[in-house]
């Protein structure tokens, strides 16, 4: 037990040194968010009702789309110079070193997201409360997001125009995030209840949490064969 | 010891070998000979439990590595083609974090060590993008010397590197086989080692 927590914290710092040092890589898919998110008041006008009604789905579809641009990079880097190999012959259980590397990209790319909402929620006149709500099913979905994503990532690694066919990949299964993730906003905005969302959002991230590891840790190995 | 017997390994539709057996004893040195492409990274790469042989089996301390998964890659290492060092990491930081992952913990002065020995003093906490070929070769190579794993799989060691860190190498594979360690490796390049006994795929 003590082993598996010290691959994953050793996983997850040696990451994060990572992505520090190569910082550009995570400012362009935060930078990504923040442009298409402000493109929408521009393009749509100052419609404040409108704008309030959209928020959540345009920040919910950017959350996604930035998501799937920094997935391609979860493997890809390590498969290309070797480290992957000596990853899958790690004597410890592989799908524990694949929830260490997710958890740290979820750090880089999916946790500033959530930071940057209420700076971007003001752009579309959203409320105190709305905005809130919006940052905790982000909080929730996007460690989904990462962990769906990671299925995708080990599938196309290698693939010529892998990214695409990641996106096309991951993008349906993350449907139901989408749904439940806006419709606990609408929830919280038109006074209705929102814990029926929210438990479901739950119980989606238990469940990417126990399978999504293993599944990507076998989708690897098909992958280095 | 290492058991191969009635191996067969295609890639594609391509048959590259089959019916192939030897027995690694603790102590043996085993060279894989053959032209390009006739399968020996293949070869090397389904005795890590990379590719799953079309046929035959693969035994470690009698029992198969497929099934033995984890526990068999405690007791072995792999160096690759690809060097598996990081180019935004040092060569300090690349030694420790992938001695780590194969779970053991290495001090800072004992990471330190093994580079000096690889003559790489004075380039330990350089970032690795900025050594050479040779010199992030010899960082890979500075993981036997820190990893206590009985069998070592080694393609092509010798690539990029000097006379006088072939020579090491020679040293480091001499030591091995004397603590009763196992290797199989490929190699294009003469390598000086007694008692190696050769294995041609054609």
């Amino acid at each position: 037990m003590k082993t598996l927590f010290y691959l994953l914290m050793l996983v997850v710092r040696r990451d994060l040194i990572l992505a520090m040092r190569r910082r550009a890589d995570v400012l362009t898919t935060l930078i990504f968010f923040v442009m298409v998110v402000s493109l929408f008041p521009l393009g749509v006008g100052p419609e404040t009702d409108m704008l309030r009604k959209m928020a959540p789905g345009v920040l919910w579809v950017a959350a996604l789309l930035s998501s799937m641009l920094s997935l391609g990079r979860l493997f890809s880097a390590d498969y290309l110079d070797g480290t992957l190999e000596q990853m899958l012959l790690v004597p410890q259980p592989l799908s524990m070193l694949v929830l260490g590397k997710i958890a740290s990209h979820w750090m880089v790319s999916g946790l500033p997201l959530v930071l940057l909402t209420p700076v971007l929620g003001l752009q579309f006149d959203m409320s105190i409360a709305a905005i809130g709500m919006l940052m905790l099913t982000l909080l929730l979905g996007t460690p989904i997001l990462s962990m769906v994503g990671a299925i995708g990532a080990a599938l196309t690694l290698g693939l010529r125009g892998g990214g695409v066919l990641l996106s096309l990949l991951v993008l349906p299964l993350c449907i139901p995030v989408l749904i439940f993730g806006t419709g606990a906003v609408q929830a919280v905005v038109s006074g209705m209840n929102v814990s029926a969302h929210l438990s479901l959002m739950g119980a989606l991230l238990v469940l990417a949490l126990v399978f999504t590891p293993w599944v990507t840790a076998q989708a690897l190995r098909i992958s280095m064969e | 010891m290492l058991e191969v017997s009635n191996l067969a390994c295609s890639r594609g539709d391509h048959r590259l070998f089959s019916g192939l057996s030897f027995t690694l004893c603790p102590g043996q040195i085993l060279q894989i000979q053959g032209a390009n492409g006739s399968g020996k990274t293949s070869l090397l790469r389904t005795l890590c439990g990379f590719l799953v042989p079309d046929e035959g089996s693969i035994c470690w301390r009698g029992e198969d590595i497929q099934k033995m998964a984890e526990d068999y890659y405690a007791q072995m290492i792999y160096l690759g083609h690809l060097n598996a060092i990081k180019d935004e990491l040092s060569a300090l930081e690349n030694l420790r974090i992938s001695a780590g992952l194969a779970g053991g913990h290495l001090t800072e002065n004992e990471a330190l060590a093994a580079l000096r020995r690889m003559g790489l003093k004075g380039r330990e906490r350089l970032p690795a993008k900025v050594l050479s070929q040779g010199q992030r070769r010899r960082v890979a190579l500075a993981r036997l010397l820190v990893n206590d794993a009985a069998l070592w799989i080694l393609d092509e060691p010798l690539t990029a590197l000097d006379v006088g860190a072939v020579a090491l190498i020679e040293a480091l594979i001499d030591e091995h086989l004397q603590r009763q360690g196992m290797i199989v490796f490929t190699t294009h390049q003469p390598l000086k080692v007694a008692g190696m006994e050769i294995l041609s795929l054609s």
